[in-house]
């Protein structure tokens, strides 16, 4: 007896897991009131997509009792999902932009998590970095970069692709927007990964203090450095030079530290963690789809559509999370003030009645813009045309060099409820 | 029908037939004007429909709405003149209307 009893504490203070899994599950086994689609095992196992397709039809905003990040409000289909973001003065960014509210101990805030004015004036101050007159300066050199990479690349090996090309392409890219030391760019990788990392015995960070502590007395010291040679030097076009100038921000570092921290992590996450998957994702969505591939490298310009339906396909983040700031009803269902209100991209993107076909990975879809990875409304993702730009150029380059990148293993995913991407990608490239 | 016709940055003119109750968006989209993504479908929830009206039209064009000032005034391009095209109903006192597309869309 006593036996048992031991048994079953030893399981329940296991501690997240107190409450049931549903991976391993059929969709249509589970009860919806039981429904919990935060469970990062799900996207780790890449098993979400039945939950996500039942709630869109059976309960498209649907109320989560429990969960690991408390109750919370799932919307699941692409209309709605774009209604909610259409009205930030009811659906507030603060105080989090994901389903994880700011750690107690470690209170970053970043524009992204504001309401207005504060963040409209905030993001205008960095987003002529990735305005399309600078990308097209911009372009040249990350060509070069991208030429590099490709040229680097051991034929005849496996290797990983993630590790390879997808990280190192996008740190080169965001040394060069943060104008960053080159030869310290590794770090910025690192910190993105602390940002976001789930702690755990073998994840990056060991528990919450280790990401604070990382962030503040090593992260936000660099670029403190970087932000005071650069406040009173020449105005030039990188982030750090311009929110240093720039009357909204140029008292955050000395003033606001928390705020000057948030930002960083902001613009390091937003362009690192994201396209890195999408790169990822499209070698192993051609893969999947060999008529695809073969489109594709019998008619090379489809790079131009296949881009935004790679970014579709992948949603390289799962969600974007709102509060409500009164109570309000929406689509029948009464939102309290102060509810989580979590807006499932990943959904959206496969919501057969906004997208024709959705579970296809097509690469000449008519319309392939009309997604929703980029969010919508004034929280809209800023660096939309640079990822597109970044993934253009790579797949441009890899055309003229390889005629099959080859997956030759499984992936490994990352585990996340919020970053939708990979850890591990084996493939070997085979030469034109 | 009325005419409207659009004004690439580099200057070229396109000009097409619109069926009233449809959006300036709309006609871009369907005729393939590029520099018009409309990425959001019409919802005024994106801003890749951005136009500068025509000097001429402003007033009959009209002043944006609040949730259309909201997003373009994150744009640091954002004009006097800018609409978001999603949000101009076609009808007859726009015929002969002239949009300018402006060169960040591209």
């Amino acid at each position: 007896m006593s036996e048992t009893t031991k048994t079953a504490e030893v399981n329940s203070s296991g501690a997240v897991d107190a409450r049931t899994s549903m991976v391993g599950k059929d969709p249509y086994d589970v009860p919806l009131v039981d429904y919990d689609v935060s469970q990062r095992e799900l996207f780790r196992s890449n098993t979400m997509w039945g939950f996500f397709e039942r709630l869109r039809k059976e309960d498209p905003v649907h109320y989560c009792k429990d969960s690991e990040f408390g109750p919370y409000w799932s919307v699941t289909k692409f209309d709605d999902i774009s209604a909610i973001e259409g009205n930030p003065g009811v659906f507030s960014s603060n105080p989090s932009i994901s389903i994880q509210d700011p750690l107690e101990n470690f209170k970053v805030s970043m524009f992204i998590a504001m309401d207005e004015p504060t963040h409209g004036n905030q993001r205008r101050t960095v987003q002529g970095a990735v305005a399309p007159r600078n990308l097209a300066n911009m372009e040249g050199l990350i060509r070069e970069r991208v030429c590099t990479i490709l040229d680097d690349l051991p034929v005849g090996e496996t290797f990983d692709w993630v590790e390879k090309v997808s990280v190192e392409l996008t740190t080169l890219m965001l040394a060069t927007l943060f104008d960053f030391p080159m030869e310290e760019r590794e770090k910025l990788t690192y910190w993105s990964d602390v940002a976001t990392a789930t702690p755990g015995p073998d994840s990056i960070i060991k528990t919450f203090d280790d990401r604070a502590r990382i962030l503040t007395q090593e992260c936000a010291p660099a670029f403190m450095k970087l932000w005071q040679e650069r406040a009173n030097g020449e105005p030039k076009f990188d982030l750090i030079s311009m929110m240093a100038q720039a009357e909204e921000t140029k008292n955050m570092a000395a003033e606001r530290p928390m705020e000057f921290i948030g930002n960083i992590m902001l613009l390091i996450v937003g362009g690192n963690d994201t396209t890195r998957n999408s790169i990822s994702g499209s070698v192993l969505f051609l893969n999947e789809n060999p008529a695809e591939y073969d489109k594709l490298l019998a008619n090379p310009e489809l790079v131009d559509t296949m881009v935004p339906e790679i970014i579709r396909y992948q949603t390289p983040l799962t969600h974007m999370r709102r509060t409500a700031n009164e109570n309000f009803t929406f689509k029948g269902k009464d939102i309290k003030k102060g509810d989580k209100v979590v807006m499932w991209y990943v959904s959206g993107n496969r919501d057969s009645d906004a997208i024709e076909n959705p579970d296809a990975f097509i690469i000449d879809r008519a319309r392939p813009r009309h997604h929703v990875s980029f969010g919508f409304g004034i929280h809209r993702c800023m660096g939309n045309r640079l990822a597109e730009m970044q993934l253009r150029v790579l797949w441009e380059e890899i055309l003229k060099r390889f005629k099959k990148i080859e997956v030759v293993g499984e992936p490994e995913r990352s585990y996340s409820n919020f970053v939708k991407g990979y850890t591990k990608l084996p493939v070997r490239v085979h030469p034109i | 029908m009325p005419k409207i016709t659009f004004i690439q940055h580099d200057g070229e003119e396109i000009a097409h037939e619109a069926e009233n109750g449809l959006s300036v968006m709309n006609i871009a989209v369907d005729n393939l004007v590029s520099g018009i993504d409309a990425d959001c479908g019409g919802e005024c929830n994106c801003a890749t429909c951005h136009v500068y009206v025509d000097e001429k039209w402003i007033e009959a064009v009209g002043q944006p709405h609040d949730a259309e000032e909201a997003i373009m005034s994150l744009n640091p391009d954002r004009k006097p003149t800018s609409r978001l095209c999603c949000q101009i109903k076609i009808k007859d006192e726009l015929d002969g209307l002239v949009v300018h597309l402006p060169e960040f869309q591209f």
